[in-house]
C-alpha cells in the first residue's frame, strides 16, 4: 500500500530548468530526511532523466511525491513527456547503447540509481517513466 | 443473568476477570519470570474494562467495526511489548485465547438452559475473538520484525570499522558476507573516513569474507573504483588460496587492482607508496 | 551569461567549480579551458570539484573529455575533491572515469602532476634523447 503525502507538479522546456528541478527534488528528500548518499543518487538519476526528456522530446514534466508504504518513506518521480517515444524499450536499457551521441548510460544507469525504475512509451505519442527511491533504500 | 456476550461482559465483568486470571496462572504458558501477577492483572484488566465499554449488541456481531478500535490499541500494544519482552508467539496466542475460554464457561452456565442461544452466543464470540487473534498475531509479529531491524541495523554498524592504522593509511576489515546494501555502508564508511582523514590510501581485508562470487567481487571492484574517483589508492588484502581459485574460475577480472594476499604485505605495499622505509635500528637484537 | 573562472599557477592551471552546472555553462568552460592550455601552454590541469553535488553523465563525460583533449595537448588533468556520495553515484551509475587523474585536495593534486611531469618537465626542453 502505497500512500502520497505531497506533491509537486514542475514543467520542464529549457536546460535552464535543470538545476532548478534539481533543487525542488533535493528538497523533498531532505523533507524526509534522507541520507546524502541516497539523496545525491535520486538527484543524478532525476538529472539524467530531465536531460534525456529535453534531448528527445524537447521538454516535458516532472512530478515529484512524497510517498510513503508502511514504516518506509520515499520520494517518487514521475517523468512524463509527448515526444517521439522509445522504438526498442530492451535495446534502451542496455547499457551503452544510445540513439543520440551520449554514453548510453542514461536509462540503464539511472535504473541502478534507484529502487524502483517503471517505463512505459508509445511510438509517436510519449513516454512516462517513474522511479521510486527509498530513504533508507 | 446474562444472556448474550455483551450482557456478560458489562455486568459478570469482575467475576469474568477473576476466571480468565484464574485461567492464565493455571496455565502452563504462564511466565512469571517474564511478567509479575499484578502486571498480567493490570493488563487483563484493561483489556476487559475497554471490551465492555464498547461492545454493545449491534456490534458485537460485527468484529471490524470501528467501535472495537480502542480494544485493538490496547490489544495491539500489549503484544507488541509481549514481543520485546521476549514472549513465544504460543505465549501471546493463549493470552488472548484463554479470555475465549473464560468467557464460555461463564456463558455456559449461564445459558444451561437454553443451548440454541449458548451456541449462537458462541459463535459470535468465537468471532469476535478470532479476529482479536490475528490482529495480536500480526502485531506480534510486527514487533519482532521491529526487533530484527534494529539488530540488522546494529550489526551493519558495527561490522564495518574503519580504522586509521598510519598517518595516510585507512584499514577496513571486512567480516561477513558482502551484499549490495552492506558494500553501500562499507563504502560511505570508507570514503567518508578518506575525507576526514585525508587518507590517500585505503586497505580492504577480505579475511573475513566467506566466499567471493561474481557478486561480491563486482562490489568490491566498485568500492575500489569509487575510492579512485575520491583521489585513494585502494588495496585488498587477505586473499586466501581458495578465493584466488574461484576468482579465476569465475573469470573475474581484477587486474586493475592491487590485491595482497595478507594485511601485512598490503601495508608494506602502502609504506613503499608513502615512500616510507621500515628499519630496524642498529646494534639492537630482538628479545 | 555566468563563466567560470580559470586561474593561473606556474605551469598549471586551476578551476574551482563553485556552482551547480547546466549544460551550456559546463560547455563553455570545456572549451574555454582547452583555449587556455593552448595559449598558455600549461602542462597540467586542476578541476576542483568539492563544491558539486551533483555529476551526472553529461557533467562525467565534460569531465572526460577535458581530460582527453589536454593529453592531446600535453597536459595531464587531475580532477579534485570529489564527494563521496557524488563517488560512489558515478561507480553506481557506470561511469568510473577512466583516464582522469583523481586527488584528494588541490594541494595532492598539485604534488600528483609535479611527480607525472616533473623530472622530464625541465629536461625535455634541453635534451629530449637523454630522457628516454
Amino acid at each position: 500500500m502505497l500512500t502520497t503525502l505531497s506533491r509537486d507538479r514542475l514543467t520542464i522546456t529549457r536546460e535552464q530548468d535543470v538545476v532548478p528541478c534539481r533543487n525542488r527534488v533535493k528538497e523533498a528528500a531532505v523533507r524526509i530526511g534522507m541520507g546524502i548518499v541516497n539523496q545525491t543518487k535520486l538527484i543524478t538519476a532525476a538529472s539524467e532523466l530531465i536531460r534525456n526528456m529535453l534531448r528527445y522530446a524537447g521538454g516535458g514534466e516532472l512530478l515529484i511525491e512524497v510517498v510513503c508504504k508502511g514504516r518506509e518513506s520515499g520520494i517518487r518521480l514521475t517523468f512524463t513527456d509527448q515526444g517521439p517515444g522509445i522504438a526498442d524499450i530492451q535495446l534502451a536499457m542496455q547499457d551503452g547503447y544510445s540513439t543520440g551521441k551520449s554514453l548510453g548510460l542514461g536509462l540503464p544507469g539511472t535504473k541502478r540509481l534507484v529502487n524502483e525504475f517503471d517505463l512505459e512509451s508509445i511510438l509517436g505519442q510519449g513516454t512516462t517513466i517513474t522511479i521510486l527511491k527509498w530513504k533508507n533504500g | 443473568m446474562a444472556n448474550t456476550i455483551t450482557e456478560l461482559l458489562k455486568k459478570n465483568k469482575t467475576q469474568l476477570l477473576d476466571r480468565w486470571i484464574h485461567v492464565q496462572l493455571t496455565s502452563q504458558t504462564l511466565r512469571d519470570d517474564l511478567m509479575s501477577d499484578d502486571e498480567l492483572r493490570a493488563q487483563s484488566e484493561e483489556l476487559v474494562n475497554a471490551l465492555a465499554k464498547v461492545i454493545t449488541e449491534e456490534n458485537s456481531n460485527q468484529p471490524d467495526s470501528a467501535d472495537f478500535d480502542e480494544v485493538f490499541e490496547i490489544l495491539s500494544t500489549i503484544s507488541m511489548s509481549r514481543a520485546r519482552q521476549g514472549f513465544s508467539p504460543r505465549e501471546t496466542g493463549t493470552y488472548i485465547n484463554s479470555l475465549r475460554e473464560a468467557i464460555i464457561n461463564l456463558l455456559q452456565e449461564q445459558l444451561l438452559e437454553s443451548p440454541a442461544q449458548l451456541f449462537a452466543e458462541s459463535q459470535k464470540l468465537t468471532r469476535l475473538l478470532d479476529h482479536f487473534s490475528v490482529i495480536t498475531f500480526e502485531t506480534f509479529i510486527k514487533g519482532r520484525e521491529e526487533v530484527i531491524f534494529r539488530q540488522t541495523e546494529e550489526i551493519s554498524d558495527i561490522s564495518t570499522p574503519v580504522i586509521q592504522i598510519w598517518d595516510g593509511i585507512l584499514a577496513l576489515p571486512i567480516i561477513g558476507t558482502l551484499d549490495s546494501s552492506r558494500t553501500q555502508v562499507v563504502m560511505e564508511n570508507l570514503l567518508q573516513k578518506i575525507v576526514d582523514t585525508g587518507s590517500s590510501i585505503a586497505i580492504l581485508d577480505i579475511s573475513g569474507v566467506p566466499a567471493v562470487d561474481s557478486l561480491v567481487a563486482q562490489h568490491l571492484i566498485k568500492t575500489v573504483s569509487a575510492t579512485r574517483l575520491m583521489g585513494a589508492d585502494c588495496i585488498i588484502s587477505g586473499i586466501r588460496p581458495e578465493i584466488a581459485q574461484t576468482v579465476v574460475h569465475l573469470g573475474i577480472d581484477l587486474s586493475n587492482i592491487i590485491t595482497k594476499a595478507s594485511l601485512a604485505s598490503a601495508l608494506k605495499h602502502a609504506f613503499s607508496l608513502q615512500k616510507l622505509v621500515i628499519k630496524r635500528l642498529e646494534g639492537d637484537k630482538i628479545r | 551569461m555566468d563563466k567560470i573562472p580559470i586561474l593561473r599557477m606556474g605551469t598549471f592551471l586551476l578551476v574551482t567549480i563553485q556552482v551547480d552546472l547546466y549544460d551550456r555553462l559546463a560547455l563553455n568552460l570545456e572549451s574555454d579551458l582547452i583555449n587556455m592550455v593552448h595559449k598558455t601552454g600549461a602542462r597540467g590541469v586542476l578541476i576542483d570539484i568539492s563544491a558539486v553535488s551533483i555529476v551526472d553523465s553529461f557533467m562525467g563525460r565534460i569531465l572526460g573529455n577535458i581530460a582527453c583533449m589536454t593529453r592531446v595537448l600535453d597536459a595531464e588533468t587531475v580532477v579534485v575533491g570529489m564527494q563521496p556520495a557524488v563517488a560512489i553515484t558515478l561507480i553506481e551509475l557506470g561511469l568510473s572515469l577512466n583516464g582522469v587523474y583523481t586527488a584528494l585536495d588541490v594541494e595532492r593534486g598539485i604534488s600528483l602532476l609535479q611527480t607525472k611531469l616533473g623530472p622530464n618537465d625541465e629536461l625535455a626542453d634541453d635534451d629530449a634523447d637523454d630522457t628516454e
